[in-house]
């Protein structure tokens, strides 16, 4: 019984594993393969089933078939590092202050703006694209890199508001007004103070924003045309008709890897008990 | 003091209200004009587009299959991710590991794995049919047939987001108290005794925030769709964001388009609300009893 249990366990987590690898072991091997490799069928082992080639790599710094994506991987870590920066700095102020004072404007009370904050997420992305255009033409940022930073410090900062609310709720407030009694004036008890007891928080408030920021295709498929272009919509662009599909296995490991690493990085962080609380 | 307080708050609330806020309220302005490659600009076209969107049966089979499409994934995700979340919970080899591995689909880009996907279904060059004829169930007409497409666009739903519903879930049991299963197991509670009696009814908080934090994810559903089928075969596998995207973006009707997003906005916000209330009174309650 107990090992039949065991044996099961460990079969549903091997096949898991296996689904959950499938496509990344896929594209592996298809950056290695060349015209003839993936016509030639559904193959998997080099030398054995087709002759590899470096070309589909090759090909990510342009040339035939392929697309240089050197340009548009510069964009995307520029637009994602720089729009979740600002972002995880407004959204944990904000948090700070909805944690720590009480705010009111008529019925608005803290609960109401911690709550408009984080409604932010409910919104499809269709429903801003069109507002988000108008605008963006409007201040002739459109096609522009400070244009899609601005677009993605909104859309994430609610997500380091939502993480960060329920981390400054666990400080003890005491913490604060002691250092408020010894003549510390808020802003540095802030800093001093607070900011270093939540670090946890900051370290899986920026992992979504990074996650959630280099992720999206949407807002940088529609707010940009030819001029300022972001990694996935260069990958999305390969996908044509006939597409090579070692250039585009290439494109997709190198825009993929980065966040993989990260994962295994920060894991420590990630499947600890504080996002539970922000489920709540 | 006190005073200082508005340092912390205003800057993101008005980027927010800026950015969010501002655009939106100028969207509703929007949905009253007939914005169209024709007559670009602001003019006045009382509620004709909402009486349009009525009769645009297209925009309603769209919310039909987008709920369908998303209710389902939600629920196998929901499934998977708790199985999988128990397994690694405690005593397995290389645990941590297994719980990065499993994390792992989620950081990736949703429409750069699609597109990897999308090879993987193709019907002659992919890896996936030659592996179902040797299981002997034979190729499959994955993009090209209506339900195969819509099976297509859950099974990399799943694949992508399972994880995340994994993420939260993981967090929850490993946030439990050990008291209560120390005493299931004094009173001799066997493995699916104890699930169902303490860990379920623990869980309850915890599985209806995650279940709807996906909901809401699920229902903004297109990307996947644009790179895999483009909606298609036909409208097989089109969602309301991509059919509102194809008005819009497209065919630049940005009139319609935003009466099609707003009414799209308000059904999903009175759906969530009463899916959200459902749930919390089907699974918190059995928390208490």
């Amino acid at each position: 019984m107990r090992t039949l249990y065991l044996a099961l366990k460990y079969l549903a987590v091997t096949l898991w594993s296996g689904f959950v690898i499938f496509p990344f072991l896929w594209m592996l091997t298809t950056s290695f393969k060349t015209a003839n490799g993936v016509t030639g069928g559904a193959t998997w082992l080099p030398w054995l089933q087709y002759q590899p080639s470096l070309g589909g790599w090759q090909s990510l710094f342009g040339g035939a078939g392929g697309v240089n994506i050197v340009r548009p991987y510069l964009n995307s870590l520029v637009v994602t590092l720089s729009g979740s920066a600002i972002a995880l700095i407004l959204g944990t102020l904000a948090a700070y202050g909805l944690s720590r004072f009480s705010f009111r404007a008529g019925p608005i009370r803290n609960g109401d703006i911690t709550f408009f904050f984080i409604s932010q997420r409910i919104m499809p992305p269709i429903v801003l694209a069109i507002p988000f255009f108008l605008m963006l033409r409007w201040l002739g940022l459109l096609d522009s890199l400070p244009g899609l930073i601005l677009i993605y410090v909104a859309l994430l900062m609610p997500i380091a508001v939502w993480v960060m609310v329920d981390f400054f709720n666990t400080i003890p407030r005491g913490l604060d007004e002691m250092a408020w009694m010894d003549g510390c004036p808020p802003v540095t008890t802030f800093l001093r103070v607070i900011l270093p007891n939540v670090m946890p928080g900051l370290v899986v408030a920026g992992m979504f924003c990074l996650i959630f920021g280099w992720n999206d295709f949407f807002f940088a498929f529609t707010l940009t045309f030819t001029k300022t272009q972001l990694l996935p919509v260069s990958i999305v662009a390969l996908n044509s008709s006939v597409t090579p599909w070692w250039a585009l296995s290439a494109a997709a490991i190198v825009s993929v890897a980065p966040l993989a690493v990260l994962a295994f990085v920060v894991e420590r962080f990630l499947s600890r008990g504080g996002l539970a609380g922000a489920v709540r | 003091m006190y005073r200082q307080k508005y340092i912390f708050l205003l800057p993101g609330l008005l980027v927010l209200v800026a950015v969010i806020l501002f655009p939106l309220i100028f969207t509703i302005r929007v949905s009253f004009s007939s914005w169209d490659v024709y007559n670009p600009g602001l003019n006045n076209a009382g509620g004709a587009m909402y009486a349009r969107l009525w009769d645009d049966s297209r925009y309603w089979e769209a919310l039909w299959r987008l709920s369908l499409l998303s209710l389902s994934t939600v629920l196998i995700q929901y499934v998977l991710g708790f199985a999988l979340a128990l397994l690694v919970w405690r005593d397995i080899a290389a645990r941590r590991f297994l719980r990065v591995l499993f994390l792992v689909p989620m950081m990736t880009t949703p429409v750069v794995m699609s597109v990897i996907w999308r090879t993987i279904f193709h019907e002659s060059l992919g890896p996936l049919n030659p592996i179902l004829e040797a299981l002997g169930i034979g190729a499959q007409p994955w993009l090209s047939q209506a339900t195969h497409a819509f099976a297509a666009v859950m099974i990399v739903e799943i694949w992508q987001w399972t994880p995340f519903m994994f993420l939260l879930l993981l967090a929850g049991l490993l946030s439990l108290p050990s008291e209560p299963f120390l005493a299931a197991r004094v009173d001799g509670a066997g493995p699916v005794r104890t699930f169902l009696s303490v860990t379920f009814p623990m869980m309850g908080a915890i599985s209806v925030g995650a279940i709807l934090i996906r909901a809401i994810e699920a229902s903004k559903i297109m990307e996947t769709v644009y790179v895999l089928t483009s909606g298609g075969p036909g409208t097989a596998t089109e969602t309301v964001s991509y059919y509102i995207y194809i008005r819009g973006m497209r065919d630049f009707q940005i009139g319609y388009a935003a009466a099609l997003s707003l009414t799209y906005l308000v059904i999903m916000a009175v759906a969530l609300t009463l899916i959200a209330k459902a749930l919390i009174r089907l699974m918190v309650r059995e928390a208490r009893a």
